[in-house]
């Protein structure tokens, strides 16, 4: 393998790695502060207890989500530096501004709160876990509008060989960053939700903290139902936000392969056969359906893959199964939601529900990460959409620097990850203290 | 103008990580020396628990003002010192997990593996930053396209080493007086005489890198253009010989204050040693990368400039506020409240 290819997996890696504990960092720390303000407001102790439980969950699985940061920061300059000069002028900038104004917040107050408890009084206390909550969603923001750029490139002017800032209001304001931002988050959000409400049920099964989980599980039910909604609702319109700007990747994600100029078909069951460029099956069609909700209307016309050369498309396989893995996880997350928001009342007296909520705490996880797959995969050969490929963007290195990289980072994140889940686990089966 | 405002901006981000994380570092470094027991190692863990994750942010705005500021100069920076950049990398992971995972099971086996994490993903971040600045003070081999022409080993000179050793100390010390400030009795004893017996090694160490920065490098020749910014050694060179005084006093925060000061007057006094090159090249001076060359477009320094102009303020404000809300002492009772490491 060469230094691309080693470069592209190493990236991979440590951004999907970073990505399993980010989500959970942006929703569950709302959640607890949504506990705490509750606790300031009510003074009733089972909020204090649920604060600190639920706050020692979102603690363990912070620190994994700062360390491995790092990561993707240092990367752009280690594997990517021809990217880093070509678009350091606009992107370095986004990632500067993102720790001055939110991550240095995030930091700082989280280590107020975590030993701030006899310190600080409780308003100020509650004030802290906000601002960490606020500062985590603002760095998302940042973090967002950077890969904005890298999907639908505005605001820049090429000069001096380089893509140089002409307009910051046209970078910050990019359409496309806030509809990601706004399916990132909400995505985040409905697993933080799944995620309250899979360890509430682990414990409603065992009938243990009864009330406790209770309370905890509706509050996660309420987060789950109205953010896994939002989240397929708008990820419907980012959908076609893609077909405009980034038609090659919506062909990648039905695998569409010829053009229709008069209304494209929606097939249930596809396997695609990139070799052939064709689909090897292609069964229960649905006629101008693909067309419909590109574009709302069944004749409109949409792109087929064939119609960009071989070397500028997406991989088609993982594209289109990453996409759709995404809707059908995406789909199950709603209806789980509406199940545990009829039976609301009677959590301990359904069982089905509470096993399938525990089964389904890896859901929201597994649609997350085909998200980024299909948004990052799918924008391939291109780092910069249109702009820059990845294989112009790698850095002048050695082979060897970047395999000892790649082994040695995988193997300290397999061993962190490994250890970090066990803590979860652990802390999650163990409950909250004592009233 | 602006070019040259940020490359000082640069030289001030650094400093201020060093004088932030620096400690950190060090605490992290002296674990086994100073950390007797396990609420030795608390204690020692606690007094840098609230503020090392804000104080490491420091480092990653450095990265990001490179990054944003002379994207080639960080593209050259991260990409020719590769290898030496992922281990900071790892022991810097390795160093954030050790302090959050420590305290989470209640196992001497388990902590032996977490303490030993911390120290040495203290120390490795301590000697590797020292190794890179030195070299960067002596200048890379990089080819006319700023590719670097060496490897880690290139990196291990005599000149680059001293800088590690020398790093490795500074935090050394550095540490053990903000150990002082934070804790009390035999703990504290332990480090104010670590402190005491440093002193006269960092003087000697201090004295050689000097002299081996005007055999190493062209620090010297380029301070020579323009003299009077040697007074930039003066500040450093005081700060040293008061804290001596200071560690006699016992004045902890004074002592802790002119470490500070020590360290930001020699960060600086390399950093505008550099002026204007951010990275000299050692094979053809034409090749170095200058502010001229790897410098943003005027538009981005200045957008820059304002959020840093806004926020670098206010984020020192609530540092500020963090450090004087947890400026007591770690003692034992301490070690039992929720969230303690």
């Amino acid at each position: 393998m060469d230094v691309l290819m080693l470069s592209r997996l190493q990236f991979a890696m440590a951004t999907m790695f970073h990505f399993i504990f980010v989500p959970l960092t942006l929703g569950l720390s709302i959640l607890v502060a949504i506990m705490e303000t509750k606790y300031v407001r009510t003074g009733d102790e089972m909020y204090k207890r649920m604060t600190k439980f639920w706050g020692k969950l979102f603690v363990i699985n912070f620190v994994l989500g700062v360390v491995t940061g790092i990561t993707l920061e240092f990367q752009f300059g280690t594997n990517w530096s021809r990217y880093s000069e070509y678009v350091g002028d606009i992107f370095g900038s986004l990632l500067a501004i993102e720790a001055t104004v939110a991550f240095f917040l995030e930091s700082t107050f989280l280590g107020a709160w975590i030993f701030g408890w006899n310190v600080l009084s409780p308003k100020m206390h509650a004030l802290c876990i906000w601002l960490v909550a606020g500062a985590s969603n603002l760095s998302a923001l940042w973090i967002l509008i950077a890969n904005g750029f890298m999907q639908n490139p505005l605001g820049y002017v090429i000069r001096n060989g380089r893509a140089e800032l002409a307009d910051f209001f046209a970078v910050v304001g990019n359409p496309f960053a806030w509809q990601q931002y706004v399916h990132v988050l909400s995505g985040a959000f409905a697993l933080a939700g799944f995620f309250v409400m899979g360890v509430s049920s682990w414990h409603l099964l065992k009938k243990q903290n009864v009330d406790f989980f209770t309370r905890s599980f509706k509050l996660g039910m309420v987060f789950g139902l109205v953010f896994s909604v939002l989240v397929a609702v708008q990820g419907h319109h980012h959908a076609q936000e893609v077909t405009k700007i980034q038609p090659a990747k919506l062909a990648a994600m039905e695998s569409l392969w010829e053009t229709h100029e008069d209304g494209a078909p929606m097939y249930l069951l596809v396997v695609p056969d990139e070799k052939n460029e064709k689909n090897a099956v292609e069964l229960f069609g649905i006629p101008g359906g693909l067309s419909f909700l590109a574009h709302n209307d069944f004749k409109a016309p949409v792109q087929g893959l064939k119609d960009w050369p071989a070397d500028e498309r997406p991989p088609v396989m993982l594209t289109f199964l990453s996409f759709r893995a995404m809707v059908g996880l995406g789909t199950l997350m709603p209806l789980l939601c509406i199940w545990a928001f009829l039976r609301r009342n009677k959590l301990t007296e359904t069982p089905k529900l509470l096993k399938a909520m525990l089964f389904a705490i890896p859901v929201p996880y597994l649609a997350i990460e085909a998200g980024w797959v299909v948004a990052e995969v799918g924008r391939q050969p291109w780092i910069v959409n249109g702009l820059m490929k990845t294989a112009d963007a790698v850095s002048p290195i050695v082979t060897s620097q970047v395999a000892f990289s790649l082994v040695a980072l995988t193997l300290l994140y397999a061993l962190l990850g490994a250890v970090d889940i066990y803590l979860l686990f652990k802390f999650a089966k163990k409950g909250p203290a004592e009233a | 103008m602006l070019e040259t405002i940020w490359f000082l901006l640069w030289g001030v981000l650094w400093a201020i990580y060093f004088i932030l994380d620096g400690y950190d570092l060090g605490i992290g470094t002296l674990l086994p020396f100073l950390g007797k027991s396990d609420t030795d190692r608390r204690i020692m863990l606690n007094s840098m628990g609230p503020f090392w994750d804000g104080n490491e942010v420091w480092l990653i705005t450095a990265g990001g003002v490179t990054f944003a500021a002379f994207p080639k100069a960080y593209a050259v920076m991260f990409s020719g010192l590769y290898t030496p950049l992922m281990l900071l990398l790892f022991a810097l992971i390795i160093r954030g997990v050790s302090l959050e995972f420590r305290h989470q099971v209640d196992s001497p086996a388990w902590r032996r593996v977490w303490d030993w994490g911390a120290t040495i993903g203290s120390f490795l971040p301590a000697l590797l930053l020292g190794v890179a600045f030195a070299n960067i003070f002596m200048g890379l081999p990089l080819d006319e396209k700023g590719v670097f022409q060496g490897n880690l080993l290139t990196l291990l000179n005599p000149y680059g080493l001293a800088g590690g050793v020398l790093f490795v100390l500074l935090f050394a010390m550095h540490g053990a007086l903000w150990l002082t400030i934070k804790s009390e009795g035999d703990l504290q004893r332990r480090a104010a005489n670590l402190a005491r017996k440093l002193w006269p090694v960092l003087v000697v160490l201090i004295g050689a890198f000097v002299v081996l920065t005007v055999i190493y490098t062209n620090l010297l020749a380029n301070y020579l253009t323009n003299p009077l910014l040697l007074v930039l050694l003066v500040a450093p060179v005081l700060a040293l010989l008061l804290l001596r005084q200071q560690i006699g006093k016992e004045d902890w925060w004074f002592a802790w204050g002119l470490s500070a000061a020590m360290i930001t007057g020699l960060t600086l006094f390399g950093v505008v040693g550099l002026y204007p090159a951010l990275l000299p090249s050692s094979i053809n001076p034409d090749y170095s990368i200058t502010i001229a060359n790897a410098a943003s477009s005027t538009l981005t320094l200045s957008i820059m400039l304002g959020v840093a102009l806004v926020f670098v303020p206010i984020v020192a404000a609530y540092q500020f506020w963090l450090y004087r809300t947890f400026s007591h002492k770690v003692t034992e009772k301490e070690l039992g409240h929720d969230g303690a490491y």
